[in-house]
């Protein structure tokens, strides 16, 4: 049987992301009828209880929003408190943060390319038994995330949720023996996400292309990790502030999480096909000729190929990370004292999570204490791109047998490493007591 | 309960939660493709596509519990698990979320959203001991993945875990930290809380801020008094006890007596 043109595809927890959400697909007399991810994991309100805390706490509860991006949290949230204080941190500090954000960078990126996203490719359940056929990829994968997490440990004190991050910089500036001791490892990482661009350029990708509207940071110079301007592939050109106001959310049924779209109508894209898109001429140039050994273009449409884009960041975070290490002087102070203040200040800010743009918005009451939290996480701004992807690839897959569509369908969500425990930080409640 | 030639057979779940002490297993890069030869990893979602039907030697249970269908859902785990063990803050006494037990109902539900009638939740953020027996909890925001693997270890043996319940500050003092309480009058969590992270905090010169819950003997109500005579007024010694173990009984007791 080659033809089935009806479908009705159910999977009720997806695997192989982080947090908790389902597809449904229906196809009908051959055409698709309805898709939709659902959303179901359970909020947890960050936005309502941030009011009545200090300003210095925020940096440390927001990266409780996600285990897997902690470092992206407190790098927005610190640089939206300072914003709202008009505050410049010293290049030492803006430095530091880099790195730091380097190392987040190359442990998610490890961790969606080997453990979340390539099994895909072989028909694998997952990452074990990917290794039963190509143990030594699964280890160069370990090796990579080992040192993204020895970056976090380094600078931050702890890998999930780092303890020395502040506001206005961080608490203890590491020495210079601390931070060097790091090119070592660095090194063979470089090498070590060389070999990955290599590896998944050579995967089987389906062929489909999706008219992205790409919104990312854009910054003067250098590749967009924790600081920029945001932008788009239609040419906008902003700042986190003015697309807080531009950004707008709605709220559907199927999610606990919200639907943004831009100017209220377009859905939109963010993540690493959007960075690359806006960003790729500056890569550096190591990463560029990856990228063109990778058989990427100036801009990648295809969702599927994510990976080695994703790969192509991991080249230039090992890099960059490098590069700051080489260079590193502890910052002196290690942290920007913030002035006083006679009445509410209010800022924003937005920063590259490895998986998207994350933007904080926080108005402050003039006693230090937040009045209003705005957090909107990439996963929330990519849905509904991720859900017109399952419709593509649900219309392209019609020959499909149900089980091959419905691991491409799986495949499509995972493509945009979307994570369920950040989306779903918030949103109000109905509250229903306990019987 | 492991007979010859069998791989006891582990599973993870998730409550409420950020991910992160499912994310400290899979950080075990070094002892991770030997631990997956030592156990069967029958049902983790955020690795594997692969369910295999329980009953279960071992579950990990990530997060706290939110939503009546999580409350059922619990339930069934419970009865599939031969040894469960709680990992982390949330699961072990609520997490951050648990600052929901201290709102105005009428607070959340009334602000900002369209269409509040689609979310359905419970009025408080709970532990998994509130709802079935746990066996053993590992403690920290994010717990320690050392003591995870003590822990696999210890039931792959056959013999207890051996986990401390003693506070930070021995921990502090091992280390030979200045302490940051008596020389910087810093406000510091680190006489009450249980050890496990290496006295990250001080390390870094800040205050312990409690990501472990409290210690076993943990004198709340003498820190407080100490903290309060450094100047902490009583709204800042209630955010102390009020974070990420605010649902810990030893500390929603001291926040409570300086909330006024």
């Amino acid at each position: 049987m080659t033809h089935n043109r009806n479908h009705s595809l159910d999977v009720g927890a997806l695997a192989r992301l982080e947090g908790e959400s389902g597809l449904r697909v229906v196809v009908e007399d051959g055409s698709v009828t309805e898709v939709a991810l659902n959303i179901f994991e359970p909020p947890r309100f960050f936005e309502a209880f941030l009011p009545g805390r200090r300003y210095q706490e925020i940096p440390d509860i927001t990266a409780r929003i996600c285990g897997i991006c902690p470092v992206a949290y407190q790098m927005t949230a610190c640089a939206a408190v300072e914003d709202a204080f008009g505050a410049t941190v010293s290049p030492q500090v803006q430095q530091l943060r880099r790195l730091l954000y380097c190392g987040e960078w190359i442990q998610s990126h490890a961790l969606h390319v080997y453990f979340l996203h390539a099994p895909d490719f072989f028909g694998c359940e997952d990452a074990i038994e990917l290794a039963s056929l190509d143990r030594p990829a699964l280890q160069r994968g370990l090796g990579l995330k080992k040192t993204g997490n020895l970056v976090m440990t380094t600078v931050g004190g702890r890998a999930v949720h780092p303890v020395n991050v502040r506001v206005g910089g961080f608490y203890k500036a590491p020495s210079r023996a601390a931070i060097r001791a790091l090119a070592g490892p660095l090194k063979l990482a470089l090498e070590a996400s060389l070999e990955t661009v290599k590896w998944v350029s050579g995967f089987d990708f389906p062929d489909v292309e999706g008219d992205y509207l790409f919104v990312a940071l854009r910054a003067d110079g250098h590749y967009p990790i924790e600081e920029g301007r945001v932008a788009s592939s239609s040419g906008l050109d902003c700042t986190a502030t003015e697309f807080a106001e531009v950004a707008v959310e709605e709220h559907v049924a199927r999610s606990t999480a919200l639907h943004a779209r831009l100017f209220g109508r377009l859905p939109y894209l963010t993540g690493p096909l959007a960075r690359y898109a806006l960003n790729a001429a500056t890569l550096s140039p190591l990463a560029r000729k990856a990228a063109a050994d990778g058989g990427l273009g100036p801009v990648c449409r295809n969702p599927f190929r994510s990976i080695v884009v994703r790969s192509v960041e991991l080249v230039y975070a090992c890099e960059e990370a490098l590069r700051i290490v080489d260079a590193y002087e502890p910052p002196d102070p290690p942290a920007l004292a913030l002035p006083g203040m006679d009445e509410p200040v209010a800022g924003a800010a937005a920063t590259e999570a490895p998986r998207g743009l994350l933007m904080h918005r926080y108005e402050i009451e003039a006693n230090g204490l937040v009045r209003k939290a705005r957090i909107m996480p990439p996963t929330s701004q990519n849905q509904l791109s991720i859900e017109a992807d399952l419709r593509r690839v649900a219309e392209n897959g019609l020959d499909l047998s149900h089980d091959e569509l419905t691991r491409r369908a799986e495949l499509a969500v995972r493509n945009h490493d979307p994570c369920i425990s950040c989306a779903t930080h918030f949103l109000d409640v109905t509250v229903e007591t306990k019987p | 309960m492991t007979g010859p030639g069998r791989r006891p057979s582990l599973a993870v779940w998730k409550f409420a939660s950020c991910d992160g002490c499912q994310l400290s297993l899979l950080d075990m890069e070094d002892e991770l493709l030997a631990l997956v030869e030592a156990v069967k990893i029958s049902y983790f979602l955020e690795v594997t596509r692969a369910v295999a039907p329980g009953p279960y030697d071992v579950s990990l249970v990530e997060g706290s519990v939110t939503t009546q269908d999580d409350v059922e859902r619990l339930q069934r785990v419970r009865a599939q698990s031969r040894f469960l063990v709680t990992i982390g803050a949330c699961a072990t006494s609520g997490g951050i979320q648990s600052l929901r037990n201290y709102a105005v109902v009428g607070d959340y539900v009334a602000a900002v959203y369209a269409n509040p009638a689609y979310i359905r939740t419970l009025s408080s953020s709970t532990p998994i001991s509130c709802h079935v027996p746990v066996d053993f909890e590992i403690r920290g925001c994010p717990i320690n993945p050392h003591q995870l693997l003590e822990v696999l270890t210890a039931y792959l043996a056959g013999r207890a875990p051996r986990i401390p319940t003693h506070t930070v500050c021995q921990e502090c003092k091992a280390a030979a930290n200045v302490c940051v309480l008596v020389a910087g009058a810093t406000a510091c969590l680190g006489p009450v809380t249980r050890a496990g992270c290496g006295a990250i905090c001080p390390l870094v010169g800040r205050g312990c801020f409690g990501c472990f819950g409290p210690a076993a003997t943990a004198n709340t109500a003498s820190l407080a008094a100490r903290l309060s005579a450094d100047g902490a007024k009583p709204a800042d010694v209630v955010r102390m006890f009020r974070s990420f173990t605010a649902g810990a009984p030893e500390f929603a007791k001291e926040s409570a007596a300086h909330d006024t």
